[in-house]
């Protein structure tokens, strides 16, 4: 009786231990390593508002956090981890890539721009805002569209696409502007505000931020000229790991077509955001509508 | 770790459009050489300056070289250049002001001076080391033989201490070269803000960084070299620093 009962225990044992492995073997790279560890690490950045930024309490908040969150919640359900950490990883534009590399942090939910070079390095998830380049100027400046910048003196951040979209416009249509290369997007916008520059040329919706940020946002005004086709904002993912990045694609794919997304869009876009209730006021683009009702990760422009 | 080198990226055209990405690269090694040189030309004028002032019989003097090295060596060197480059136009008349922020190459010049400015306040603290470490007689021979202050600093002094605090000046001309680096947070597009666009643009970081690291390095060992033979063809025969085989005779 005592012999029978043990026998079947170990056999019930036996066959718990080998599904669990075999479970656990289907599971590789990033995906194993989440099971392994019971945690993921998101990172995000500090001040890309409205996608990936600190509030006032020091929590990590933001449009492209929300989308992270959800698709580490859809992760969760699947891989059956009640319990899954999040760890949140602060990044910059320079150590993304390498933290990415290394493993440290398995998705980034910020404000990078999707195109075919980073794609040689890293994947991208389904596109989840389209920003075009433009400028912003004070009022005061007498500036009104690209031509009127002819001869002045402008700024971008350095390293950004932007910042050779105003190179090229600067050859091509004959401005003799003078270029700056600001380090960083506050900085950029200081150099506007205390007269180092006349405009600082970057993606929109950043603009949009800088200027409902600043100390009195009446006096800047954000061009209506565009430098670019509508550029692809995506979260990143290592690349050569299918599993993980079919996963995380599928579920932010599935928010992205929810009934959830217009409302949560417009929450960063058109309502109030913290810390400082600023409103952005930029309402969904039938580019954007397109690009949400049919998830891509594609780096053209052209093609949304 | 999930990376694709890609070496042959320095070989590609930069976004930029004027030449490859090594070019780019050397460019901005170009500029943290200028900036470095006017640089430590700042600093090795006012440092010799100031470092005498500290020395000399007069109050006042000491009291100005003090109060110079303490504020120029005691704020950070990036909020100093931040200060030159956001505060000071915005302190001074407005057209002035103005005049100042249209500069072309803005950056570059506020650069100079400000990390010229840092490093003569560390020039001065060596020079005046080096001249409180020569013996009190030399300058009492000097008072003795009717020679006047400035004559016992320009004959007697000057010409020991700029062998004595030679090589930790060769440490300071090397802090100007990296010290540049900093500059970026201005705009100047020097070795460090070119291996940092270049990262942006190609998502390539750690080649890039591999370039801007060996260059440095590179450019370092051959300052140090140079240095260290001025060093030895200024040297004073069974004086210190002077390597052995020349002292036995």
């Amino acid at each position: 009786m005592f012999r029978q009962t043990l026998k079947h225990g170990l056999v019930a044992l036996a066959t718990v231990i080998i599904s669990s492995t075999a479970v656990a073997q289907d599971l590789t790279g990033t995906l194993k390593k989440i099971k392994d560890t019971n945690t993921i690490t998101v990172g995000h950045r500090d001040a890309s508002l409205p996608f990936s930024y600190f509030d006032d309490q020091q929590k990590v908040i933001g449009y492209a956090v929300d989308i992270c969150m959800y698709i580490v919640n859809e992760i969760k359900k699947e891989l059956k981890l009640p319990n899954l950490q999040v760890k949140l990883a602060p990044v910059t534009s320079a150590t993304r890539i390498p933290l990415m590399a290394n493993g440290t942090i398995d998705l980034e939910c910020g404000s990078t721009t999707n195109n075919a070079e980073r794609q040689k390095q890293v994947a991208f998830g389904p596109t989840y805002y389209l920003t075009a380049t433009r400028f912003v100027y004070k009022k005061s400046s007498g500036i009104t569209n690209l031509a009127s910048l002819k001869g002045k003196t402008v700024v971008s951040t350095a390293g950004s696409t932007n910042l050779k979209q105003i190179s090229e416009a600067n050859t091509k249509q004959n401005l003799g502007l003078t270029i700056l290369a600001a380090k960083d997007h506050p900085e950029a916008f200081l150099m506007v505000e205390t007269g180092r520059a006349v405009a600082f040329v970057m993606d929109d919706i950043l603009l949009a931020g800088l200027v409902a940020g600043s100390k009195k946002p009446s006096d800047f005004a954000i061009s209506s000229d565009t430098l670019s086709d509508p550029e692809p904002y995506g979260f990143m993912m290592p690349r050569d790991d299918a599993p993980f990045n079919k996963m995380a694609t599928a579920a932010a794919s599935k928010l992205y077509k929810s009934a959830e997304m217009p409302a949560l869009y417009s929450k960063w876009f058109d309502k109030a955001v913290p810390p400082k209730g600023l409103v952005l006021n930029q309402p969904m683009t039938d580019k954007m509508k397109k690009a949400l009702a049919n998830p891509t990760n594609n780096p053209d422009p052209a093609s949304y | 770790m999930n990376y694709k080198w890609n070496w042959g990226i320095l070989f590609e055209v930069s976004p930029e459009g004027k030449g490859t990405y090594l070019e780019m690269l050397l460019s901005g090694l170009m500029w943290t050489l200028t900036t470095a040189f006017f640089a430590w030309m700042i600093a090795l004028l006012l440092g010799v300056t100031i470092g005498v002032l500290r020395t000399l019989p007069s109050r006042t003097g000491r009291l100005v070289g003090n109060a110079y090295v303490e504020v120029f060596r005691n704020i950070p060197l990036l909020v100093q250049l931040f200060l030159w480059y956001f505060v000071v136009p915005e302190l001074v008349p407005e057209r002035f002001g103005d005049w100042l922020k249209q500069l072309p190459n803005a950056a570059f010049y506020n650069g100079v001076l400000g990390v010229g400015l840092f490093m003569s306040a560390r020039v001065a603290e060596q020079v005046r080391t080096g001249i409180e470490s020569l013996p009190v007689g030399q300058r009492m021979a000097s008072t003795a033989l009717g020679m006047t202050t400035a004559q016992t600093y320009r004959y007697v002094l000057m010409p020991m201490v700029v062998r004595i605090i030679f090589p930790p000046l060769t440490s300071e001309l090397l802090n100007t070269i990296k010290n540049t680096s900093v500059a970026l947070t201005i705009g100047l597009m020097e070795l460090t803000a070119r291996a940092r666009s270049m990262q942006e643009f190609s998502f390539q970081v750690f080649e890039a960084f591999t370039v801007a690291t060996l260059l440095y390095l590179f450019t370092n060992m051959i300052v140090t070299i140079l240095m260290r033979r001025l060093e030895k063809s200024i040297a004073v025969p069974g004086y210190l620093g002077t390597s052995a085989n020349v002292v036995v005779h």
